[in-house]
């Protein structure tokens, strides 16, 4: 046997149980969840074909409205992300001192466990005792008390800011990273030049970190896609499916209601947009990789 | 780094506006933990009279007692979060040392696009494959256990271990493998008793950053595969305290406090690992 052989065979021992693991967890139920889509699988003991009408029933109800909202929610939350998480990353790369503690206190969010962090924002949305409304009140910006989850409109800006704080520390630490990357040396010449610092910031700092910021933005874009925990926490979908997102109504009519066929056809729906920023996001990283190398 | 350069001089001007500016980020962080904290300290009957107060009046630590009395198995819900996470941190790093150097060092037909079928993993969570893997668990036979939730927690870490791990190897120098192989070692003693004596650091990164994962993320699986109280792990245990007629916060937010302290005791010791964790994925893209 050549070297060469028994090396590729080698490399494939070493990567097979991984691979198989994700077949059967990963691969498998995603064949699954495609064929599921097309039966009427439920709790009964016999499941038929049913064609498209699992497709159809989401094309004629709500649907596209939970799409858009889902749409609308991600937009926000992973562009709010990005800015409080750049101004964040701005603010740490400062060399001040007492900077290494101020990082190691931006990552609690990231690092506790999710639901406990969640649990703590619904008691500060509370209307009666919640520190928000609470403080409002104190402050006279509003006159009563402000139940955040129980409307629609502020339910919908609580889970994302919940969302946001929960995904603020990755995107911080991610760009603080890349930020401290960049060669001193720019900045020495700049500041020998007599470049102030908002110059070198505009200059150097932006235009070398805005790859770390498209690469972030789009996977922040995919995680935001997914959240489930924090909607389902806090408002169930609720009020009124007024935080109904895709992958809230796919856990409803699946688990919730054990129609687990219509379930599947929405799941198939979430796979194909998350699969298209899937493409999006390699093409971008590799189009960034090549620009860089140039 | 070491000389203090003009160039990282701030007026004081500066230096107001840039403790501002920390100091309004860290209050978003941090505002939670505070309120959180301020509760568990407040008795019940305080918490829910108005006007606001944000300082508790008779302020004191009995809820961090009356928890473990009022949900007795909480205990039981730590060590089922952590044995949970220690045997997925396990589990994946079995499986993800070899694939990432599997990744690292040889280039083969498919290799490419197999790297990029793990990280696709990544772009599914969970929430969105539940019914057939609830069908598959229902299948093995293990709902209601802990494999449960153990078995769909490691799929979903291996990407990002594999893709940390890997960028980490890929900067051991290749010549260690060949000088070892040219004097006559096998394929595996070489992976065992040279790659992985380096690669040690790395690993412990990948080991902290799972665990983490795992901790952190235990949800969705516990909520939906297990419904036995003596397996639940720490995030859905905490929903003990939602009592029939109303939620005793004080109590549940002492417990979440309890709950968070291994992870906070992580970071305080390990945040160097973590960062440079981080960094390794973000520098070399």
């Amino acid at each position: 046997m050549s070297v060469r052989r028994s090396t590729i065979i080698f490399a494939w021992i070493l990567l097979l149980p991984a691979a198989l693991y994700v077949t059967v967890i990963v691969a498998y139920p995603l064949v699954d969840t495609f064929i599921l889509s097309f039966t009427d699988a439920s709790l009964k003991k016999t499941t038929n074909w049913v064609g498209t009408a699992n497709y159809n029933k989401i094309f004629n109800g709500t649907f596209a409205e939970v799409i858009l909202r889902t749409f609308v929610w991600t937009a926000f939350s992973v562009a709010i992300k990005m800015l409080i998480g750049t101004f964040g990353a701005v603010m740490l790369n400062a060399a001040v001192p007492g900077r290494a503690l101020f990082r190691v206190l931006t990552m609690p969010p990231w690092i506790v466990p999710m639901a406990i962090g969640i649990f703590m924002w619904g008691w500060m949305y509370n209307g009666q005792f919640g520190m928000i409304s609470g403080l409002l009140q104190n402050w006279g910006l509003v006159d009563g008390p402000v139940a955040f989850l129980a409307h629609g409109s502020t339910a919908f800006w609580a889970t994302i800011i919940t969302d946001v704080w929960i995904g603020v520390p990755l995107v911080t630490l991610y760009l603080l990273a890349s930020m401290q990357a960049i060669p001193q040396d720019l900045y020495e010449a700049a500041w020998t030049d007599g470049a102030g610092r908002f110059y070198r910031f505009r200059r150097i700092t932006l235009p070398l970190l805005v790859p770390s910021m498209i690469t972030m933005s789009m996977l922040s874009l995919i995680a935001t896609f997914n959240s489930f925990d924090i909607i389902w926490i806090l408002t169930q979908g609720g009020p009124n499916g007024d935080t109904t997102t895709m992958i809230i109504d796919t856990y409803r009519t699946a688990i919730g209601s054990k129609k687990y066929g219509e379930g599947a056809a929405r799941a198939v729906l979430i796979c194909i947009f998350l699969s298209i920023f899937c493409v999006a996001y390699f093409r971008v990283t590799h189009r960034l990789a090549s620009g860089e190398s140039r | 780094m070491s000389q203090p350069s003009m160039i990282n001089r701030y007026r004081w001007y500066e230096l107001l506006a840039i403790y501002a500016g920390i100091f309004v980020f860290l209050s978003f962080i941090l505002a939670p933990f505070v309120e959180g904290f301020l509760v568990s300290l407040k008795p019940l009957g305080r918490l829910f009279s108005s006007p606001y107060r944000f300082w508790p009046e008779n302020g004191s630590f009995e809820a961090y007692r009356t928890m473990w009395v009022s949900v007795p198995g909480f205990a039981r819900y730590i060590f089922n979060s952590f044995f949970i996470s220690i045997i997925v941190t396990a589990v994946v790093l079995a499986l993800v040392v070899p694939a990432a150097y599997a990744f690292a060092r040889f280039k083969f037909r498919g290799s490419g696009a197999l790297l990029a079928a793990f990280l696709a993993v990544n772009m599914f969570s969970g929430a969105v494959l539940l019914i057939p893997l609830f069908r598959l668990m229902r299948s093995f036979g293990v709902l209601n256990t802990y494999f449960a939730m153990i078995v769909p927690g490691v799929a979903f870490l291996i990407p990002s271990a594999i893709w940390l791990l890997r960028t980490y190897m890929m900067r051991i120098p290749r010549e260690l493998d060949e000088a070892a192989f040219v004097d006559g070692a096998s394929r595996f003693y070489t992976l065992r008793r040279v790659i992985l004596p380096i690669a040690m650091p790395g690993i412990t990164v990948v080991a902290i950053t799972t665990f983490i994962g795992s901790y952190a993320q235990q949800f969705i699986f516990a909520l939906t595969f297990n419904s036995k109280t003596e397996y639940m792990p720490l995030p859905v245990g905490l929903f003990a305290y939602f009592g029939r007629q109303e939620v005793v916060w004080n109590e549940l937010m002492a417990a979440s406090f309890v709950g968070i302290a291994p992870a906070v005791i992580v970071i305080f010791f390990l945040q160097r690992y973590l960062v440079s964790g981080l960094t390794a994925g973000a520098v070399k893209q």
